[in-house]
Formats: C-alpha cells, structure tokens, sequence
C-alpha cells in the first residue's frame, strides 16, 4: 500500500510539473497582457506533434526539443502579431474570444496535417526506471522536473537580472508610467507570446514520451493550465507552480484510489471550489511579489 | 407598446412565410435549428449584453434541458409537454442555486467558473450509466403532442419552435424597455453606480442568469423531441463558445442581435461545408474547423460591436440600443 501511494506521489509530481509550467505561460502572458491565452493548450500540442515529426526524420532528440521550441515560439509570436496586436482595445471578452478563436484554428490545423493518430516520443535519455522505496520513477519526469527549475530559474533571471526583465515588471506594475519611461508595450506584448509558445512547445516535447499525444488534447492541458494558475491566484508566478503540482498529486491520488473516469472532474470540482471560496488564490500565505 | 415599435417583428412574421412556399426539409431544419439556438442567445444575450455578466457554460444548460425531456418521456413515460416544461424549469432551479455564489465573480473568473461548470455537466452526461446512457446517449425520444397536435415533421416544428421564438421576442422587447431593463443596464455599466442608485445587482443579476438558464433548457428541451436523440457531443464547451460568438458577433445589448447572431453563426457553418469542399477540392472538416476559427479572430478585430452596427452603413435599424424614454 505505501509502494502504491508512493508511485501515485511521483506519478502526480510529473503531471502537475507539466500543468505547472502550462500555468506558468498562462500567468506570465496574463500579468503581462492582462490576456487570458485559451490557445495555450494548443501550442502544448502542436509543439509535441511537431517533434514527432522531426524525430521520424532521424533528428537527435535534443535537436529536436530545440527546433519544435523555437518553431512553436516563432508561431506564438505570430500569432500575436497577426491578431491580438490588431485588436489593441478590444474588451477582455473579445480577447478571450480572439484566443478562442486562434484555438479553433490550430487544432484544425493540427487535425490537417497530422490527423487523428496517437503519437508518442522517445524519451530523452534511454535506461529503465529507477525504483525509489519499491516505487518506479521513469527517467523522464526528471527531465521534466529539470524543465521546470530551469524554467523558473530562467523567469527568475531574465526578471531580476536584464534590462527587459526589469521592463516587462515595470510594465505590469504600471502601464501609463512604463510607457513615459519609453518601454514599449507592444514589444513585451510579442515577448510574452513568444516565449508562451516556446515554452508551451517545451512542456509538450517533454510530455510526449510519458503521455500519448494526439491533436485534441490542448484543450483540457488548457484547462488543468487554467485550474494550477487559479489555485496560485492567476497572478502569482509560484502559485501557479505550487497549484500545478498539487493538482497533478489530487489528480493521481483520485484516479489511482477512486475512479480514472472522474479524473477530469476532479480539477474542476477543484477550479469552481477554490473560485468560489477563494477567489484570490489559496496560496495567499506564500504570495509572492507579482510578475 | 405601440405597433410602430413593432415594424421588425411584423417584418420577420412576413419573412417566416416564405420558407412555407419553399417548402424543403433541408430549410426547414437549418431553420428549427437556428430558432433553437436563438432561444438560448436570446437569454444569454439579456445576461452578457443587459446585465454584463459573461457565461461560457451555457451548453451546460441546454443539455441539461435535453437530458430532462429525455429521460423524463423515455424512463419515466410522462407526457411530452410536461416534460418540456420541467426541461425549462429544472436548469433554471439549478442557475438560481449556484448563481448566488457564481456570479459574485467578475469578467475572466466568472468566464473561468462558467466554463468549468460547463465541462463538469458534460463529464456527468458521459459518466451517467444508465440514467444518462453514457457516450452514446438515449434515443426513441417520442414526438412532442400538444393537445391533438403532434409535432412530427419539419414543418410543423419549424412553426411551433418559430412561434416560441416570437412570443420570446415579444417578451424581451417589454422586459429591456421596463424598469427592469434599465436595471439591468445600469449594472452593466457600473456596479458601484448601480448599487448607489438603489439597484440590488445581486438579484437582478441572478434573475439575469436564471431566466436565461430557463431560455436554454426550453431550446434543450425542444432540441431532443426535434431530433428524438441525445448524446453528449452537443452540449459540450465547443457549443457554449457558440452561444457566446452568436451574443457578441449580433452586437452585444442589441434588440436583434442574438437573433442575427444565431441566423450568422448556423448559416456560416453550413455554407462553409458547402463551400470548402468546392474552393478545395477532396477538403475535409478540418479547412472548416481552421476558417471558421480564423473569420471568429477576424470579426474580432475588424467588427468587434458585433454585425448590428453594420446596419448604420445601410441604415438599416437593426442596431436598436436601449435608450431611456421620456
């Protein structure tokens, strides 16, 4: 029994990194913006299926990781752009609806070129599990744990340590008074897409070898992106991490001891339990200074 | 209430006529199926256009409207109209429980807990068993009779669902040029100005929410003895996004809005399936799926008061904005 719920423990860890650094993407563009990205979920997949792609040309997996990052970045900024950058001024509903719509259009695009087949993706590195107190831990959450600290090291650096990083914080602290200090909204606007897509595509390549992918699955990755980040307070950078990892563990532990049938059921039982009691996020206690 | 006022409606009752000369069961279901999804939008619009508050879990309701007249007529044998009825009663006792707490939330939290809410009913009409049939749904939905009347062809539901729609028009019309309607509005525009004024924002938004709810479970109601079939696929979060688009692309806190939005929506979705396949040929659904996501951004961008406020260019009063009466 301590073995099963162990495995459960470390199932759910690696789940809830992915969900995490979906939130992440999800707040970071949020607090920029102030755009909540409902084709988030869809950079996730077209980021996977673009690597499995790339690896059925023979492409090392590292090559891989880096072309479908940089591809998938390129696409988010695009599409900012082509649409959001058009629509300056429109309402947030319209901007939901905008996103909305760019979701749409990219999983039809993901269903034409790569059709309704399940795909999965070798893992980063070969060798088997490595077994922690009679429980397995496949080599790969590794990598995505490795995913996450660098991510979150990386955020941490690029806010604190650069000239950009330092703007885009100015920016969300105070649009008016960024602007008079000659940032450029419009700039950041596209640096947030870009790097959403990145690391969209980052979270995808990673989960490809543990998951399976197919070119529907955005929409509730989206999703679980959406009930981490609420559980963090939609705002906060940590949160969003904590909330993630904690809703990949509730989501293991449930479909592990109750049912897997209600596993979706559970991240939105816990999306409207914590909008409704705490709209604020509960992980008020650990707030950090927004970014 | 003057006839004047009522030029549009006499115009549409004109316009119903003629689909009964044409005559085609292809018209008439396009035709019952966008009166259908206009009584949905008719409630929703008084919801996001009137009072401001947006919900992306509609199809929540339309299904659960759906779901009761199925299971009512098919696992417990009542008689059609009662479980018509029940179809629009039962939604609109569940938006006035969970409306209270709900709708507290604002802009992009109530969109998030709305949608949330939405994919929850539909895991539930998946995960019913036998009550709900699961995946693959119920069939043998009887035909809806009301009195000696059974309504078993197109053309027969195409005029009851039409009729429906008209007296829902009707309604709509009194209800945003009462003092209600003024509430409402109020509240869209300021909360904070509203309240000071004396409005209780809190119940009028959830009267807001629970008569569109009722709206939606009526359209789901009707939707199942239409189609005499029900499975979950049609209430998912795809069709709630749909509700919304036809709100916003008809012009939200517009008269004929939603009704046009309806009309643009379903007509878009055909042609484009007529369309595609023609501009492209051996396309399949998924250049469908890619140009209808890219004319919603598209509309967006370039429309984003919605169609309505095309008609000024032809001066066409189809942008009738509420104005306060002297």
């Amino acid at each position: 029994m301590g073995e099963q719920l162990l495995q459960l423990l470390l199932t759910g860890l690696t789940l809830g990194s992915i969900y995490s650094i979906i939130a992440l993407t999800l707040v970071t563009t949020f607090n920029v913006t102030g755009i909540l990205n409902l084709a988030q979920g869809e950079f996730v997949v077209i980021g996977a299926l673009i690597a499995v792609s790339l690896q059925g040309t023979g492409m090392p997996m590292a090559a891989v990781f880096l072309v479908s990052v940089i591809l998938v970045g390129i696409l988010g900024g695009l599409l900012e752009r082509l649409t959001i950058n058009k629509a300056r001024g429109a309402s947030s509903l319209g901007m939901l609806i905008i996103t909305i719509g760019l979701s749409i259009s990219l999983r039809g695009l993901a269903l034409l070129i790569w059709g309704t087949d399940t795909y999965s993706l070798p893992a980063f590195s070969q060798g088997g599990s490595i077994m922690i107190g009679g429980a397995a831990l496949n080599p790969q959450s590794i990598w995505i744990f490795a995913l996450v600290a660098v991510t979150l090291a990386g955020l941490y650096g690029f806010f604190e340590h650069t000239f950009w990083g330092k703007a885009v914080k100015a920016s969300v602290y105070n649009q008016t008074g960024a602007r008079l200090q000659g940032i450029n909204l419009n700039t950041i606007s596209l640096l947030a897409f870009v790097s959403a897509g990145g690391l969209g595509a980052a979270a995808g390549v990673s989960i490809g070898p543990i998951t399976m992918v197919t070119y529907d699955m955005g929409f509730m990755l989206g999703v679980k992106g959406f009930v981490a980040a609420a559980i963090g307070g939609l705002s906060n950078v940590g949160g969003a991490v904590i909330g993630g990892i904690l809703l990949g563990i509730l989501e293991s532990f449930s479909s592990g001891l109750i049912s897997s049938g209600l596993k979706d059921a559970i991240s939105i039982i816990i999306l409207l339990g914590v909008l409704l009691i705490r709209p604020e996020g509960i992980i008020g206690a650990i707030r950090e200074r927004k970014i | 209430m003057h006839l004047k006022n009522h030029k549009g409606l006499i115009l549409l009752l004109f316009l119903l006529v003629i689909p009964l000369k044409i005559d085609s069961n292809y018209l008439y279901s396009t035709l019952v199926v966008i009166a259908i999804y206009s009584i949905v939008v008719q409630g929703l619009g008084i919801l996001m256009g009137y009072a401001g508050q947006v919900s992306f879990g509609h199809a929540a309701f339309f299904g659960l409207g759906g779901y009761t007249a199925a299971i009512l007529t098919t696992r417990f044998n009542w008689p059609t109209l009662i479980a018509l009825l029940a179809a629009a009663i039962l939604p609109g006792i569940l938006a006035a429980i969970i409306g209270r707490q709900t709708l507290k939330l604002r802009e992009l939290y109530l969109a998030l807990a709305t949608l949330g809410f939405g994919i929850l009913v539909h895991i539930i009409f998946n995960e019913g068993g036998e009550l709900t049939g699961g995946p693959s749904g119920m069939s043998g939905i009887p035909n809806l009779t009301i009195g000696t009347i059974s309504f078993d062809n197109d053309q027969k539901f195409y005029l009851l669902v039409w009729f429906m729609l008209l007296l829902i028009l009707i309604g709509i019309y009194n209800l945003v040029h009462s003092r209600t309607g003024r509430a409402l509005c109020s509240i869209r525009e300021s909360e904070y100005a509203a309240e000071n004024a004396g409005v209780d924002c809190a119940r009028l938004k959830l009267q807001a929410f629970t008569f569109s709810a009722l709206l939606a479970g009526l359209a789901g109601g009707l939707y199942a003895f239409y189609v005499s079939f029900i499975s979950p696929s049609p209430f998912s979060f795809h069709t709630s996004v749909q509700f919304v688009l036809m709100v916003v692309i008809g012009g939200l806190g517009t008269f004929w809005g939603p009704l046009l939005g309806a009309v643009v929506v379903v007509s878009l979705n055909e042609l484009l399936r007529e369309i595609v396949p023609l501009l492209i040929p051996g396309a399949g659904g998924e250049y469908q799926i890619i140009i209808y996501g890219i004319i919603l951004v598209g509309l967006m961008i370039f429309q984003p008061k919605g169609l309505s406020s095309i008609g000024r260019y032809f001066r066409l009063p189809l942008k009738k904005e509420l104005k306060p009466e002297g």
